[in-house]
């Protein structure tokens, strides 16, 4: 079986930046199951008034501990932070980025706003990763160090230049592009930074592989709510972002 | 010793727990996670004539306690059901319910004659799904077309019929009995109740097609008011839906007048809540020392 209901203990909750909360959970089955790229589906709080769970990407793994971090957008989330104790968690979901060390040696990973917090496991993962993290302003600029311990090139980037390099993250990958020629890109962020991405990837030739966000209702691929839409025809022209990705091959999918 | 055995125009299910349409594929996602034969049946996501790509995204949204959705009958087509998903589901004791759907009454029928020919146990004609431009809730929303259509696939229909019925209408008891007078089998009650969200900070629905079907336990005290009054008004099996998420909440359903229920909306909430609900009714009849489920469908008392 690969996913499962389970209760995971809640080791900690923690803001982390305004209105971004980490949150950590033990529970060993599910963290041994776990890959980089995918997600968790967890339930918030009462579930008679929210009858949805909320997806969120797995941040990082170590040992039985899995760090998820979300941002709190509405009554979901709210909840969410209040829970202590245990959490009734739906996962592990989705695929995850294709790891191949002997298919590519030169990976790039770039992360929008709360797109950063999965490519954390990724980067891990990758070790040889250059990584490029765009975050809105200062105060939100997270996990820096914890790229830096896994990735020899990590810049950071803030729309408003107050902290890192002015920008966005993908001007900085188009400009290092000059001099190092990556051979995949891996991202996750607001649906207008993967559409520049899968644009400057796809002009260069350069595989690339997209985490994407969409509102969903089974996590697992049965109600069909959390579509993508793609150059498949038929039944087959929207795609479960729950089953069939999250991430998907930039050029599966039409943004 | 518990008997959970019901009847539905000559069909045995071995409990009343029915996995609602749309909200359980063709099984394959839940039977990752437990036997499908513990549950009574599975009404199929519905089918079309040709495949369909359905609505773009997003299609769903979380309203207080309910859901709405607005998917677009997104399905593979009849004849890659029939030759894919049957073989799959008939590994298992669960009755299948093929749910169809149509842009015209030829659609219906003819999909009606393929799965008569098919090894389902069920056919539903949904003419109520809220989410789509032709066809659909059309056809469900009055008494006249409800009894033309009915009538029309009745003649092609070799196996049992069920109606599902739209709570977006004046009387329900109106297209209840239109149904069973056109040679329904049974009725299924409630689909979605259309409803809408809009974000505020961009003035724009939540759902791209702007409208969708409301479920969940927002929408239960609704539902079952209609399958109290529809089980007044008929004399065939009624299934009753609309925000099971619990045992009571079933026998509720039951109490009013079903002969079995349907889960959807609780199955992303918890995706063992067929199961959960079956022992939860099992459980009540064990404290209320009932022997046979049968003798709560329509036991209500009212003085």
């Amino acid at each position: 079986m690969e996913y499962n209901i389970y209760k995971c203990h809640i080791c900690y909750q923690q803001e982390i930046a305004p209105d971004i909360v980490a949150c950590q959970v033990r529970n060993l089955e599910l963290a041994k199951k776990a890959k980089a790229g995918q997600f968790l589906h967890v339930q918030c709080g009462d579930v008679t008034s929210m009858p949805l769970r909320r997806p969120i990407s797995i941040c990082d793994v170590n040992e039985d501990c899995i760090t998820f971090i979300y941002e709190i957008k509405g009554r979901g989330t709210k909840a969410l932070q209040e829970q202590a104790g245990e959490l009734d968690i739906l996962g592990p979901l989705g695929n995850g980025f294709a790891v191949e060390k002997t298919l590519y040696h030169h990976p790039a990973v770039i992360g929008g706003g709360i797109g950063v917090y999965p490519m954390l496991f990724l980067t891990k993962q990758l070790q040889n990763a250059t990584v490029y993290l765009g975050f809105r302003t200062k105060n939100l600029v997270t996990l820096e160090t914890e790229f830096r311990q896994n990735a020899p090139y990590v810049t950071v980037m803030t729309d408003d230049g107050s902290y890192g390099r002015h920008g966005y993250a993908l001007s900085a990958l188009e400009e290092d592009y000059l001099q190092q020629k990556f051979d995949i890109i891996y991202a996750c962020g607001p649906k207008p930074m993967l559409k520049a991405v899968k644009i400057f990837a796809e002009g260069h030739n350069i595989p690339c592989q997209l985490s994407l966000e969409e509102r969903m209702g089974c996590g697992i691929g049965a109600c069909l709510t959390c579509s993508c839409e793609t150059h498949g025809e038929g039944s087959e022209k929207y795609k479960c972002v729950c089953k069939q990705g999250p991430v998907f091959w930039s050029k599966e999918v039409i943004l | 010793m518990t008997d959970m055995k019901v009847h539905i125009a000559g069909v045995e299910l071995q409990n009343p727990v029915i996995a609602a349409s749309g909200t359980f594929g063709f099984g394959r996602e839940y039977g990752q996670l437990y036997d499908l034969s513990e549950i009574g049946a599975i009404s199929v996501k519905g089918l079309t004539k040709a495949p369909r790509a359905g609505n773009p995204p997003p299609r769903i949204t979380e309203t207080p306690g309910g859901i709405l959705n607005s998917v677009g009958l997104q399905n593979p087509g009849v004849d890659a059901f029939i030759r894919d998903e049957i073989p799959y589901l008939r590994q298992y004791r669960c009755k299948i319910i093929a749910n169809m759907a149509g842009n015209t009454f030829e659609d219906y029928c003819e999909m009606a004659e393929k799965l008569s020919a098919a090894d389902v146990d069920f056919l539903e004609m949904n003419i109520s799904c809220p989410n789509v431009k032709a066809g659909g809730a059309a056809f469900g929303t009055h008494p006249d077309t409800v009894f033309a259509i009915t009538d029309a696939v009745r003649k092609y229909a070799k196996k049992p019929l069920i109606v599902k019925l739209s709570p977006n209408v004046a009387d329900i008891t109106e297209t209840a009995k239109a149904a069973e007078a056109a040679g329904a089998d049974a009725l299924s009650l409630i689909n979605t109740l259309t409803g809408m969200a809009i974000d505020i900070r961009t003035r724009r629905p939540i759902l791209a097609n702007v409208i969708g079907g409301m479920s969940g336990p927002c929408v239960k005290p609704v539902a079952l008011r209609m399958v109290y009054q529809v089980y007044r008004a008929v004399q065939v099996p009624i299934i009753g839906m609309g925000g099971i998420t619990s045992g009571e909440d079933a026998v509720e359903f039951l109490l009013a007048g079903s002969t079995a229920i349907s889960v959807g909306t609780a199955n992303f909430t918890d995706p063992y809540a067929c199961i959960k609900i079956r022992d939860g009714i099992r459980q009540y009849m064990q404290d209320q020392t009932i022997t046979k489920i049968g003798d709560l469908t329509g036991g209500l008392l009212l003085e």
